[in-house]
């Protein structure tokens, strides 16, 4: 399929890193909390709101607890790495941009179908949203493109573009692997062999899906959800908006794991949602505030 | 007319609004949009196109208009002012608005009159008007901003970011600009087969210019390569192709060069139940699906590729087949976990899911339907159940929701309760009522019919209604959370296509929310308006009925509503419409009136004839009424039509003599209330 090897998934990501710190992009490390999605980084949500110009690339390790499957479905993680790009203002060219990128990891628009299909992206719990696509390679999504109209309730001016790739499905991909687990993580030498995504994460696919399924303390993790609101409401009251934006990523990851466990129907889950989407927007209004914009 | 033929100045006029990917789902729309935003345009400048020509594609709107004249004719405009003689401020108003002075005014019969000649504009001009204000004025379903100028929420907004624009009037270039957007002659091809601007001439060689760089403008014709091509594709294999035409649109909408494949799946997945394949494959991967010879679903699939790869489209087929493998073992992944697992132990399950925070959790809500699916039962309103039928099916019903599958893909609730139930060995008629219990979902949707399937659906929506509305929680408005009208919409359905025959309000009381259901009985009946103003029926004429009182039954309330309006509109149902109407308003300028008032001595025919009908048509009326024929009930009172025309035609009610008016009062207050035992005609409107 490819005239060189496959990029092993470390060099998918050094690929990128390349490619995107060529474009200007500040190479940024991952947010150092549990999150769901790369969009919870502050250097998407809140660089997002606000007139100054702002590039950035990083990957961020995501935490999906539902989708966990034990380790046992070769398709499925509860923990998984997402790549993503912020540009802001939206570049003319980032349709160009975006493909270039592609090409530098190694897939051939001759050769693969590439697509861009309607998605239009929402965020409930950050109270933000934006017109794009998912981005298909063969009937795959491989990526998720955002131009972000709101952010916390507040219009983004200038828009920002938001690329997010799918870097275990990419590397599948790439790699030609029917399985996450099978993917080649990094670069065997003459005496050290390479090891795989498996051989890394599987034990921790296996015994994160036993806890979010079956052991994690809902008592616990509802107590911890009101304190967490309690305490981004209190951080809010001392205009501290990034440590109250921290609890709000805090109660939607505790959120999640109730989810995860069940115990939350689907009414219940608009005011749970509610509930985190309040904090994020007051966290983002606080960052207005704190920044001097107007809404 | 004629003058623009002489001249034989017409030309042709490309416009090409190139932007990134719009979704599929809009483009149809947008070319009739975009057609008729340009013919009301050219209309409004006296311009018309001999044709106009809309396109769509994923990357760009375009339109084609033939014929179009190169000028505007000159036209004089004549505007009618003050008469000769008027007070000057008349005159002074109208040479302000004209802008002329008195002396350039026409007289004309005694009257002034502004004309004003206004010269011919060169349609490109026009144009260069109307192609900007077409962009803004755009309606598209959502729209964005982008880019440096989006520091403004007042810039530009389109589907996507908007690319450019080809504005051609014969080989010319109409000059226009946009945020920055200025209009040529430039386009580019398809997005990976081309590469480089593409210049075009003019509108004659639009279409074959882009064909050449592999983008095919017509949507019809996209349509037919991807219909033709998956049929074609589909019989190769020896298949039939499961024909859908939503698809082949939205596959049209997604391919500037579509390309139909076919690819295969594991035969193993063929297992899962067929709705979650075709769920899968059409939903989530816009593949279609195809069967067997014996009619049945095959393990192959067509998906549309937008490029003719170098490859022939192997690494293609090979990738969507990767990407449907994976989406089919995660179903049949769940499938198989589920069918470990008894209805009746994923139904305890339940009781950990709240159903509403103020209304218990969902395994409270199925306790409560099962009971009121079977009362429904026992007390006759649907027939041709077992009460422990419409019990059990209701137990399981929302068993299915804490199933993996479901999970998943929540749009197979029920479905998958079907199968899982079946698979259990529970009846038919259960597992029927398990799979179609949430119908109808909205008009239109297929109303249930199977009996324990009624007993169900209708318990479960009566349930909803009750206790939504009795914790509070009516829609407001435009919101409606829990999609109560839709559940309201479902209840009359299954009463009225069933023949279900009911007092609403045992019905409600039945389902244990509450004791008093005044607001949703109107809020039913509001619905009842709505669903059948389709079916012509009148609402007004429903609330004619309804506020009566007593008449709670639905079925029997929409019969007698059609008798009303069969009636009402004949003439004679008019007249004794209007000869209601008189009546009441003469008794309610009375001050005191006794149906009962005794004749006096010397009464006249007209009286003694319209007491006589009455005599005859009051009980007629009521017993036509109680034996609920309806049509009876309307041909009695139509009985009083001629008496009552002749009484007013003949006497007059407000006689100077009190007996004779009290007498006269009288007799129409009977009139009133023998109409009224039919409907409150008061509530008629017209």
């Amino acid at each position: 399929m490819l005239d060189v090897a496959p990029l092993s998934f470390q060099d998918l990501i050094l690929t990128l890193h390349d490619y995107w710190g060529k474009q200007g992009c500040a190479i940024l490390q991952p947010y150092d909390m549990e999150m769901g999605a790369g969009t919870f980084h502050t250097a998407t949500t809140l660089r997002a709101l606000g007139p100054d110009p702002w590039n950035a690339a990083f990957v961020q390790p995501s935490r999906r607890p539902t989708d966990g499957r034990y380790g046992e479905n070769p398709n499925r993680l509860g923990a998984y790495y997402q790549y993503q790009v912020i540009l802001k203002p939206s570049p003319p060219d980032l349709q160009q941009l975006y493909l270039g990128s592609l090409k530098a990891i190694g897939i051939d628009p001759l050769l693969h179908d590439i697509r861009f299909v309607e998605d239009d992206w929402e965020s409930p719990t950050l109270g933000a949203w934006g017109l794009g696509w998912e981005v298909w390679c063969d009937g795959m999504e491989v990526t998720q493109f955002t131009y972000f109209q709101q952010m916390g309730g507040f219009d983004c001016k200038p828009v920002s573009g938001e690329l997010t790739y799918g870097l275990e499905r990419l590397a599948m991909y790439i790699q030609n692997k029917d399985s996450i687990f099978d993917l080649v993580y990094n670069n065997a030498t003459a005496d050290r062999p390479a090891v795989t995504y498996g051989d890394i994460f599987r034990e921790n696919e296996r015994q994160m899906s036993t806890y979010h399924f079956e052991v994690a303390d809902t008592d616990m993790l509802f107590d911890a959800f009101k304190k967490a609101t309690a305490e981004c409401e209190s951080c809010l009251q001392h205009a501290l908006p990034i440590p109250a934006y921290e609890q709000a990523i805090k109660a939607s990851h505790i959120f999640n794991i109730l989810q995860a466990r069940g115990v939350i129907s689907v009414q219940e889950r608009a005011s749970y949602m509610g509930r985190v989407r309040d904090l994020a927007k007051g966290s983002c209004q606080a960052w207005m505030a704190k920044n001097g914009w107007a809404a | 007319m004629d003058g623009k033929e002489r001249m034989g100045s017409v030309t042709d006029f490309l416009l090409e609004l190139r932007s990134e990917e719009i979704p599929a789902r809009m483009q149809v729309k947008a070319k009739e949009d975009l057609a008729r935003l340009f013919n009301d345009a050219l209309a409004k400048a006296g311009l018309a196109a001999a044709s106009v020509e809309a396109f769509a594609t994923p990357r760009r709107l375009a339109l084609i208009a033939t014929g179009l004249p190169l000028a505007t004719e000159a036209v004089s405009e004549e505007t009618k002012g003050p008469k000769v003689g008027a007070p000057p401020q008349a005159m002074e108003g109208f040479l302000r608005k004209s802008g002329l002075t008195q002396d350039q005014l026409i007289e004309r019969d005694g009257v002034y009159f502004a004309v004003v000649e206004k010269a011919g504009r060169q349609t490109a001009d026009v144009l260069a008007e109307a192609i900007p204000a077409i962009i803004r004025a755009f309606p598209w379903p959502k729209s964005q901003r982008w880019g440096a100028a989006s520091a403004s929420t007042e810039s530009l907004r389109w589907v996507r970011p908007l690319q450019g624009i080809i504005a051609l009037l014969g080989d010319d270039v109409v000059p226009c600009e946009i945020d920055g957007i200025f209009s040529g002659a430039a386009t580019m091809g398809h997005r990976f087969h081309h590469s480089g601007p593409i210049t075009i001439g003019n509108a004659g060689d639009y279409v074959e210019k882009l064909r050449e760089a592999y983008v095919l403008l017509h949507f019809s014709e996209r349509c037919r390569i991807i219909r033709d091509g998956a049929e074609a594709a589909a019989k190769a294999a020896g298949l039939t192709l499961v024909a859908d035409e939503g698809l082949v649109t939205e596959n049209a909408g997604l391919t500037e060069w579509p390309v139909p494949m076919l690819g295969r799946f594991d035969p193993a997945f063929l297992e899962v139940p067929q709705e979650v394949i075709q769920l899968t494959a059409r939903v989530n991967q816009k593949y279609f699906v195809c069967h067997d010879k014996a009619g049945k679903l095959a393990n192959a699939f067509v998906c549309t590729a937008n490029i003719e790869a170098h490859d022939n489209g192997a690494a293609i087929v090979a990738g969507n087949e990767k990407v449907l493998a994976a989406r089919l073992s995660d179903a049949k992944f769940f499938w198989e976990q589920d069918l470990k697992v008894a209805l009746d132990d994923q139904a305890q399950k339940l009781a950990q899911i709240t159903f509403h925070e103020k209304l218990g959790s969902v395994a409270d809500k199925v306790e409560r339907v099962a009971k009121l699916a079977r009362w429904l039962v026992e007390e006759g309103i649907v027939k041709d159940a077992t009460a422990d039928a419409a019990e059990r099916a209701a137990r399981l019903c929302k068993a299915d929701l804490v199933t993996g599958m479901v999970g998943e893909f929540p749009e197979l609730q029920g479905i998958m309760g079907g199968y899982y139930a079946r698979a259990q060995g529970e009846s038919d008629a259960v597992a029927d009522a398990v799979r179609d219990h949430y119908k109808p979902v909205g008009q239109g949707d297929d109303v249930p019919t199977a009996p324990v399937t009624v007993a169900v659906s209708l318990a479960d929506k009566l349930d909803t209604l009750a206790q939504f509305f009795a914790a509070g929680m009516p829609p407001t408005g435009s919101k409606d959370p829990f999609a109560l009208r839709r559940a309201a919409i479902g209840l009359l359905s299954l009463l009225l296509q069933n023949d279900l025959r009911c007092s609403l309000k045992d019905m409600l009381g039945a389902t244990g929310a509450g004791t008093s259901f005044d607001t949703l009985e109107e809020f039913l009946v509001d619905r009842l308006k709505v669903q059948q103003r389709e079916a012509g029926v009148r609402h007004d004429l429903i609330d004619a009925v309804f506020s009566l009182g007593g008449e709670d039954d639905l079925v029997r309330l929409l019969a007698r509503v059609k008798a009303l309006q069969a009636y009402i509109s004949t003439a004679e149902g008019a007249n004794l419409l209007a000869a209601y109407k008189r009546a009441a308003n003469i008794l309610k300028a009375a001050d005191a009136v006794d149906a009962a008032a005794p004749a006096p001595v010397d009464f006249v025919a007209e009286e003694s004839l319209l007491l006589a009908a009455l005599d005859t048509a009051e009980p007629q009326a009521a017993a036509a009424v109680d034996a609920e024929d309806f049509a009876g009930a309307m041909a009695a009172l139509a009985s009083l039509r001629a008496p009552i025309d002749a009484f007013f035609e003949g006497v007059m009610v407000n006689d100077p003599e009190p007996a004779k008016r009290a007498f006269r009062l009288g007799l129409l207050a009977r009139f009133r209330n023998a109409v009224t035992q039919v409907a409150d005609f008061s509530k008629i409107e017209g």
